[in-house]
């Protein structure tokens, strides 16, 4: 009886913070405009969150590649169709790597530096501070954050995917020797706009609305202490991973034709 | 315009299952220093915040001029803000910014003056409070009693029509106590306004309010000027104004008994 009882509290417990969450998030959408106009806020948070995430983004993008060149390779030169790699890299870049790597990134390098942010500004009363300022604490810090995240991962994920292509394109091309022509034109004539690039550039969208809000979710949700906040900053990367995967898959399977 | 500017009436609230205060009422007047003083963990710093809106009470309300701050709609309530200054226990100074952004935060989110009169007015405020010198300095860069001057000028910096310090002499040293006691008070004649001081420093505290009340157990024990509280029969109230460890006021969090306790030898 009693592990029944513990299931249906952690069960209620879900259920009520996913409540919350959402109307975490309505209070976030609905504070947003008011922070267009002070752009700077929002400049400010985009170099933070996401100028400051390029360079891991590309050095993971680029061994991402590199490994995608050698694999691929080893199974196209057994049919003999080796000039077919930059497809491939493309391809697995593009629709999948690209964007479920480049937001699970984006959770270990950007998103617990702003739950743990967040989560400590909660526990110094900072944000209560804000608040009897008369100044909205979800307007102010959070919702640029949130834009800042939402409009980073994206454009992560098309740089963590351009330079995967130029790391097989070393591999396969400058060390294993497939033809440099073949590589590129198959690209071109191969990968398509709307079915390929499209749906990779939506799935980033998504997994940056995600990966952004659960972030400053969890660390507005922190129990304001030194623990709940290295608990929150863990949960975001777990969280987010997750969420991101389940996501991939759903995605995946409705964009599948 | 009434005479009464925080009206609280009937105010119940409860901590987990704690009953923190219950039916408390109290007159906060108009261009007064209204002092709350109890013993530490008595609610104080939660009645600030419920006063403030940031706690909603279980029961009883709270109107400040004439509004019921529990009812209020969020934008309401902000407005309302506007004119409260408040000085938090801890401070609350926002750490990315220094001194003098701090101080200017305000300003900068409520008005919109030109730059070089955010300046001057966020000199004048660092000036009051001695510490003029430190406007390049970080939050993290200033001792416990500097941060807390600073965040006095923070809430002093829109001129709000009422401030509630809470314990704004701890960590003070003799010189800039007597300098704090010294400029609350004057804020207050000054500029017309109406203060409400947590504190412990009975003697410091006694000195420039109006009018006190003491806290106990989620009720008022005793209120009156300086003078009545010094001259009233209550137990409670001279126990506290006197500093004496014996009496109604109890010293420890409820507890049982202390031998039984030791000798029970149960995990804690
Ligand atoms: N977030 C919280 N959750 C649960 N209980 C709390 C919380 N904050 C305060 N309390 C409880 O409420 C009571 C009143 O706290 P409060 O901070 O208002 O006391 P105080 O009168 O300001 O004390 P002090 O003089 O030490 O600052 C305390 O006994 C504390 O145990
Ligand atoms: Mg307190």
């Amino acid at each position: 009886m009693n592990w029944l009882q513990q299931l249906g509290r952690a069960g209620l417990n879900f259920f009520e913070r996913l409540g919350r969450g959402h109307i975490f998030l309505f209070y976030v959408l609905a504070g947003s405009p008011g922070m267009f106009i002070r752009f700077r806020l929002l400049l400010q948070q985009l170099f933070s969150i996401g100028v400051l995430s390029l360079l891991i983004v590309a050095v993971a993008g680029l061994f991402v590649g590199m490994v995608l060149g050698l694999q691929g390779y080893n199974t196209l030169v057994d049919f003999g169709s080796e000039e077919s790699l930059g497809v491939m890299v493309a391809l697995s870049l593009v629709q999948e790597l690209g964007p479920v790597l480049t937001a699970i990134l984006f959770a270990a390098r950007a998103g617990t530096s702003l739950t743990a942010e967040i989560g400590l500004m909660k526990a110094t009363e900072q944000l209560s501070g804000m608040e009897m300022m008369a100044v909205d604490p979800l307007q102010r810090v959070i919702a640029p954050r949130f834009w800042a995240g939402f409009i980073s991962v994206p454009l992560l994920a098309a740089i963590f995917s351009a330079v995967g292509v130029f790391g097989g394109y070393f591999v396969g091309v400058g060390l294993l020797g497939v033809d440099e022509g073949a590589f590129w034109s198959q690209i071109q004539s191969r990968v398509d706009f709307y079915d390929d690039v499209l749906n990779g550039i939506i799935k980033s969208v998504v997994f940056g609305f995600a990966a952004s809000w659960i972030a400053l979710y969890e660390g507005y949700d922190a129990v304001p202490t030194s623990e709940g906040v290295s608990r929150a900053t863990t949960r975001t990367v777990v969280h987010t991973s997750l969420v991101v995967l389940g996501l991939d898959v759903i995605m995946t399977a409705l964009m599948f034709d | 315009m009434s005479e009464v500017l925080v009206r609280i009436r009937g105010l119940s609230f409860q901590r987990g299952s704690r009953m923190i205060f219950d039916g408390l009422d109290l007159d906060i007047r108009r261009g007064q220093v209204t002092a709350i003083m109890g013993p530490s963990g008595t609610g104080k710093t939660t009645l600030l915040k419920l006063i403030g809106g940031q706690l909603r009470p279980l029961a009883g309300t709270i109107e400040v001029d004439g509004e019921n701050v529990a009812q209020l709609s969020r934008t309401k309530l902000f407005q309302l803000r506007k004119r409260m200054g408040m000085l938090f226990q801890s401070g609350a100074l926002l750490t990315d910014l220094n001194v003098f952004d701090n101080v200017a935060f305000p300003v900068r989110e409520h008005t919109q003056l030109p730059e070089e009169l955010v300046r001057d007015l966020v000199l004048m405020k660092l000036e009051a409070v001695g510490l003029r010198g430190a406007r390049g300095l970080m939050p993290a860069e200033l001792s416990g009693g500097m941060a807390r001057r600073v965040a006095l000028a923070r809430a002093i910096a829109l001129d709000p029509m009422m401030i509630m310090y809470d314990e704004p002499f701890t960590g003070q040293d003799p010189i800039s106590m007597g300098v704090l006691v010294e400029l609350i008070h004057k804020i207050n004649k000054a500029l017309g306004l109406t203060s409400v001081v947590v504190s412990h420093d009975v003697a410091e505290t006694a000195a420039i309010a109006d009018y006190i009340y003491v806290i106990s157990n989620g009720k008022v024990v005793g209120h009156g000027s300086p003078d009545e509280l010094d001259r009233s029969g209550s137990e409670w109230v001279q126990q506290f104004m006197k500093g004496l460890p014996d009496g109604p006021v109890p010293f420890h969090f409820p507890a049982r008994d202390y031998a039984d306790d030791l000798l029970s030898g149960e995990k804690c």
